[in-house]
């Protein structure tokens, strides 16, 4: 009996290992990548600022966008997922040492394909897989090993049904595999052919790994934190379907007005519009959950950071609808309006996902707990700066398609951008100043001196919800 | 078990013939486009400056796709599928920080002014926030034979030296003069046409307003009336500032040695504009201004700008900086263009 039992505090110890282990990886690769994300702002005012080839700007965009997904995200997302699924199957992690061996490819990769990068050598400039294709060998490694834990260690559940969570965790990483190989595959891709290969790749690279992983952590983290089951769970399930067959077939509305086919054009505005139903269904289900316990964010700051992941998916989806329509993209295309959109998802949802999982599962398996004036911190100072951050560019960016459509000499587009870049600026360094915050929290969750638990996420008293 | 061969098998395949059906197979199909009348594969040193370009990320700010819109007129004509079948990897972009490329190399053929714009973009287009590629060229006491040192302006040339080129910058250059669109069969009669519309069709073409009449004019009432001297002096300095301050520079001084100044330039003021709309339609090469040789070309905007449009830029050139050239007309200009080179 005592030896059961140590069995278990075992595992438990491993998982927390494992967990902790991805999370500090992570949270290196977003202060890295956001200090080069930093660097790339400031060049928009001082574009001599940082000159010779390691620090041009198309050397470090490429390796700030591809740090982030593939650094930051994933990694946090797969420790995340990891965890998810031990708990909701109530059973241990298949293989430690895959969890390990998946890890250092994900950073092998990163390291990588940074240094490539900077190097000059990139597959060509197509966006999110710019990295050489053996190095996206190694990630697509990291991805394969990751399937294989993540399915066993449901396949060994304790329970009978697979929780919800693991479905679009377990999905995303597989589907991700086939797009990872879709990408790497040259024969078909030549030319214009190369063109739509693109258009679906950085959408699916997008929303069909860091969507469906995030949405898993709410799934999980959100009836945790509130002590209530999910809404509804067949609302999920029919979120979870209609986003698999409707999204993969929005990518070409990245090249509207282009030379690929203008049916594929359409169908991919026609899908867009018909996103809003996973979209509207999955947000619905998350906020009425929430319903009538509003009020606890007051308290559990992990709660408002998922709520803010939920309002960022909600209005992040949204607006990326609006955009697919041919008369808006017209005038927001190629402007900086996208990049405010990309930060709204990638960071207002994905992001805020990923600190909200974090700041409310990691204590849970280290039993060690962030301090309240860090949370405070880290959650007003993202907020506030990515809200500077996407205000600045949508309004820029709308004036810089505006200048465009009055067939204004175009220097003038980049004159008037000029003020919004410095508030971008301004949102980035509040953005980048909350990462150093988190990695303080983080620190606290796991090596570092915990804090009060009782002054953090009360609802976690009662563990039986899931 | 079931369960999870269910859901994760069951919406992998799911997604893998979504995955065939809307990547691979339009990539197939795609692929296969044969190239356009007129495109060309890259020479050598050509596809060595494409690899300079995107190891060094170009199309982060640069498109090389020009879409059916009123807007993207200034970048060429739209974009057609057989333009792509040498482009592997695609360049296309999705962002315009800077300007798109498709056709830079008939927008912009000078390679002097290549070069400095690639030293440093601000010596040419003082509110670029484009990064300078210095480190593409080397800095030495006399250029060897054969190459020509870059004539920077003064605030921008080094101390003591000149500056020349390397590979990496003459690859490069290769490769943005290589970007010409070859005309498209059907556009050219119909481009042309709307020219000849615009111009012939100055004064009374308010009513019919032609496609290929500018957009640009705030006031259609103003625009109207016959612009003997009341030229349109705000469509004039826009289209100025478009087309032309890239090189001569907003304030008129060009840059010394490279570009000529068309302050004070005695073409520009000169009674008879013959001279002047015929630079203008039809461009120049290797030409002495003013006793000073410029080897560097100027692009012919009779190919892109209406009549009317060049009417007004040769009229605000005539009538700004000092200078008082006396002013032409549209029909003026469509004189010296039907009497060609």
């Amino acid at each position: 009996m005592a030896s059961a039992a140590s069995l278990i505090e075992q595992e438990d110890q491993t998982l927390a290992r494992v967990f902790a282990g991805y999370t500090i990886s992570a949270t290196a690769w977003l202060i890295f990548a956001t200090f080069v994300g930093i660097l790339l702002a400031y060049k928009f005012g001082a574009p001599d600022f940082g000159p010779g080839a390691w620090l041009t700007f198309g050397r470090l965009r490429p390796i700030h966008t591809n740090d982030t997904f593939y650094g930051w995200a994933s990694v946090a997302l797969v420790g995340l997922a990891y965890y998810v699924a031990v708990r909701s199957c109530r059973t241990a992690l298949y293989s430690t040492r895959l969890a390990w061996i998946g890890l250092w490819l994900f950073n092998l990769a990163a390291v990588a394909g940074t240094v490539a990068l900077d190097l000059g050598y990139s597959a060509g400039d197509l966006e999110y897989r710019e990295w050489p294709w053996p190095i996206r060998l190694i990630f697509l490694a990291a991805l394969g090993v990751t399937a294989w834990n993540l399915l066993a260690t449901v396949a060994r559940r304790s329970t009978d049904d697979i929780y919800l969570s693991n479905w679009y965790t377990m999905g995303g990483v597989l589907w991700t595999c086939i797009i990872a190989v879709v990408a790497i595959l040259p024969w078909y891709q030549y030319g214009l052919g190369q063109v739509s290969v693109s258009g679906f790749y950085m959408h699916n690279a997008v929303g069909m790994w860091f969507t469906p992983l995030a949405l898993g952590i709410f799934y999980y983290a959100l009836p945790k934190l509130l002590n209530r089951p999910i809404y509804s769970y067949a609302l999920g399930v029919f979120a979870f379907w209609t986003n698999l067959v409707f999204y993969p077939i929005i990518g070409a509305h990245h090249f509207l007005f282009s030379p690929l086919p203008w049916w594929l054009q359409t169908t991919a505005i026609v899908f867009s519009v018909a996103m809003l139903v996973p979209v509207l269904g999955g947000s619905a289900n998350f906020l009425l959950t929430m319903q009538g316990r509003y009020g606890e964010m007051r308290h559990s700051y992990p709660l408002a950071f998922i709520f803010i992941g939920v309002v960022g998916y909600l209005v992040g989806s949204t607006q990326g609808t609006v955009e697919a329509f041919r008369s808006l993209q017209a005038v927001w295309h190629m402007t900086n309006f996208t990049v405010g959109h990309s930060h709204l998802t990638m960071y207002g949802f994905v992001t805020f996902a990923i600190w909200g999982g974090v700041y409310a599962l990691l204590p849970a398996a280290t039993g060690k707990y962030p301090g309240q004036v860090g949370l405070a911190l880290h959650f007003w100072m993202a907020l506030v700066g990515s809200f500077i951050y996407v205000i600045s560019l949508s309004i820029g960016g709308t004036i810089q398609g505006l200048d465009w459509v009055r067939e204004s000499p175009f220097i003038q587009s980049v004159v008037d951008m000029q003020p919004f870049y410095v508030w971008r600026g301004v949102g980035g360094v509040l953005m980048f100043l909350s990462h150093f915050v988190f990695a303080w929290n983080v620190w606290r969750m796991t090596y570092g001196p915990s804090a009060n638990p009782v002054s953090l996420v009360p609802a976690l008293a009662g563990e039986q919800t899931v | 078990m079931n369960k999870l061969v269910l859901i994760a098998g069951g919406s992998t395949l799911v997604y893998a013939g979504l995955a065939l059906l809307m990547g691979v197979l339009p990539g197939i199909t795609l692929s296969q486009i044969p190239a356009g009348p007129g495109v060309k594969p890259l020479t050598p040193i050509e596809a060595e400056g494409r690899e300079v370009y995107v190891a060094n990320g170009c199309s982060y700010c640069h498109t090389q796709q020009v879409r059916p819109l009123s807007q993207d007129k200034v970048f060429g004509r739209p974009s057609a599928p057989g333009d792509f079948a040498y482009q592997t990897p695609e360049l296309l972009g999705s962002e315009r920080t800077g300007p798109d490329l498709t056709n830079v190399g008939v927008r912009q053929p000078s390679a002097v002014w290549q070069y400095i714009h690639l030293y440093n973009p601000r010596a040419v287009v003082p509110d670029s926030i484009m990064p300078s590629f210095a480190w593409m060229f080397d800095i030495v006491d006399k250029a060897p034979a054969g190459i020509s040192p870059v004539p920077l302006p003064k605030a921008y040339a080094p101390t003591h030296g000149v500056v020349i080129p390397k590979r990496e910058a003459q690859a490069l250059l290769a490769y943005l003069l290589s970007l010409k669109q070859p005309p498209l069969p059907t556009s050219e009669p119909a481009a042309g046409l709307a020219n000849r519309a615009g111009g012939a069709t100055s004064a009374p073409a308010a009513q019919s307003a032609p496609a290929g009449a500018s957009k640009t004019a705030s006031a259609p009432v103003a625009a109207a009336t016959p612009p003997a001297q009341g030229y349109d002096a705000a469509k004039g300095e826009q289209l100025f500032s478009a087309n032309c301050s890239a090189c001569h520079q907003a304030n008129g001084e060009g840059v010394p040695g490279a570009f000529p100044p068309l302050k004070g330039n005695s073409v520009v003021n000169d009674a008879n504009p013959s001279a002047h709309i015929h630079a203008v339609l039809f461009g120049l090469e290797g030409t002495t201004v003013d006793g000073v040789k410029y080897e560097s070309a100027m692009p012919e905007f009779g190919t892109t700008l209406s009549d009317d449009d060049i009417a007004a830029i040769i009229d605000y050139e005539r009538s700004s900086w000092g200078n008082h050239g006396k002013p032409v007309t549209a029909q003026d200009v469509a004189t010296e263009r039907a009497k060609g080179k």
